[in-house]
């Protein structure tokens, strides 16, 4: 018996209108369950589509995509999946108890006891108005809505973004409870690259609406080495190994590769943290003048 | 019970950190046999790490033969790692106590006093080794466990 993959995709392709350009294309991958996976790409590489689609927000225009061995969107697939957008819709001028009791009548299996104590681990009267909370407030008030329909799997659009360093920590760990007490499989996807590194062990990188990578974060972290040394010698690299990316300066040389066998040359190996490999793959194919420029945004 | 501090910046994975803070709690007889470990649940909520590692980092602790898993009700200390003179309140401990608050009075700063010891360690080591500083026992060899107990 095999258990079904959180995620599958097989020829995965969506675009908005019938002649507009395709926002994902060709994706094939497969997320398993009981995995924290982190959702990596640049700004418009299609990481909100493809939450939208599993989330049933969307409909997918080419090939396939499975939640749990169901279809998104379908009653059997609601019931296991939530879906947290990145808007957190919620109306601000109910107090937090409305919210909760509007999650209770719209969901057919309701856990209040987990929801109230989310919405209390942050300090969050219930009597308080949504539109007067803060943004960290907030999440969690739309994160406990989540959580209370008690899905198996969570997807997570940008949980984090807007919310200071402490709140983000608070969240992460309601999250990674969650996951340690129930086996919640999550999907967030995210630009804080650093916090992914201890939370995260499965990564999903998008690349203009392609799927670049998808596998196991451990792997995928040891099986790469960032190279320095001279430029002459860098011309061994290609054969067996993979140059994910390379950057020439003078007669330095200093490049990301995914490492297949031992290394031939003169060269300082660094073992590179999940953040550096990441950033590498999301800088890849871009040229030389630009990377510096992304190199900012990714670490943002 | 004891806390973990997981650093993120290190570079050492999160599981290892657990695996290492564990065994200095052993060592300092800051964790006993019988007493329970945090629950996967309570490890993640106070440190916000991947629940997965918490429980890799157990099945570590199991394999050194340090821990048991026992289903349903926690994670517990089978052995100790704690030598006679490494408690809190060992004669050994007072004196070094001591030594330290005079190294400090002395305006010693950390990294002095760190390479004091070390270098008084190694001179002793080397003595009784006949000069072979090649023999010394590395500190985090996973080997070094088994040598430990029977030490014990």
């Amino acid at each position: 018996m095999t258990v079904p993959d959180a995620l599958r995709a097989t020829g995965l392709g969506f675009r908005y209108r019938a002649k507009g350009g395709w926002i994902l294309r060709d994706c094939e991958f497969a997320v398993p369950t009981g995995c924290i996976t982190a959702l990596v790409g640049r700004n418009g590489a299609g990481k909100s589509t493809l939450l939208q689609l599993a989330g049933g927000l969307l409909r997918a225009g080419a090939g396939e995509l499975r939640v749990l061995d169901a279809v998104p969107g379908t009653p059997e697939a609601r019931a296991r999946v939530a879906l947290l957008t990145q808007d957190k819709p919620l109306y601000p001028r109910f107090t937090v108890a409305d919210t909760l009791t509007m999650g209770e009548k719209l969901n057919t299996t309701w856990d209040r006891t987990g929801a109230e104590r989310t919405v209390r681990e942050g300090g969050i009267a219930p009597s308080a108005r949504v539109g007067e909370l803060s943004p960290g407030q907030r999440t969690r008030v739309a994160l406990a809505l989540a959580l209370g329909k008690r899905p198996e799997l969570l997807l997570l659009d940008e949980p984090m973004a807007d919310l200071d360093p402490v709140a983000r920590g608070e969240i992460m760990a309601t999250l990674m409870a969650e996951a340690a007490e129930r086996g919640t499989t999550i999907v967030l996807s995210s630009h804080v690259l650093p916090e992914l590194e201890q939370t995260c062990d499965w990564v999903l990188l998008l690349r203009d609406g392609r799927i670049e990578l998808s596998e196991e974060a451990g792997e995928l972290r040891d099986s790469h080495a960032l190279l320095t040394g001279h430029r002459d010698q860098a011309g061994n690299l290609a054969e067996p190994h993979t140059v994910v990316r390379r950057r020439d300066s003078g007669r330095q040389t200093t490049a990301l590769i995914r490492q297949h066998g031992p290394l031939r040359g003169d060269w300082h190996v660094e073992r590179p943290r999940l953040e550096d490999v990441l950033v590498g793959y999301l800088q890849a194919g871009e040229t030389q003048r630009t990377a510096g420029a992304g190199r900012t945004e990714a670490a943002a | 019970m004891v806390e973990y501090r997981i650093d993120r910046g290190s570079g050492v994975p999160a599981y290892v950190q657990i695996v290492e803070q564990t065994e200095r709690a052993l060592r300092m007889g800051m964790l006993k046999v019988g007493d329970k470990l945090p629950t996967a649940k309570e490890v993640v909520a106070a440190t916000a790490i991947n629940p997965n590692t918490v429980l890799r980092a157990y099945r570590d602790l199991e394999q050194a033969g340090l821990v048991e898993l026992r289903r349903g009700l926690g994670t517990f200390i089978t052995r100790s790692l704690a030598r006679p003179g490494a408690e809190d309140d060992s004669p050994l401990r007072a004196e070094l106590a001591d030594w330290t608050a005079r190294a400090r009075a002395a305006g010693l700063e950390r990294a002095d006093i760190l390479a004091l010891v070390s270098a008084a360690l190694d001179a002793h080591d080397d003595d009784r080794r006949g000069h072979n500083p090649g023999d010394r026992v590395q500190q985090h060899d996973p080997g070094d466990r088994k040598h430990e107990e029977e030490d014990a």
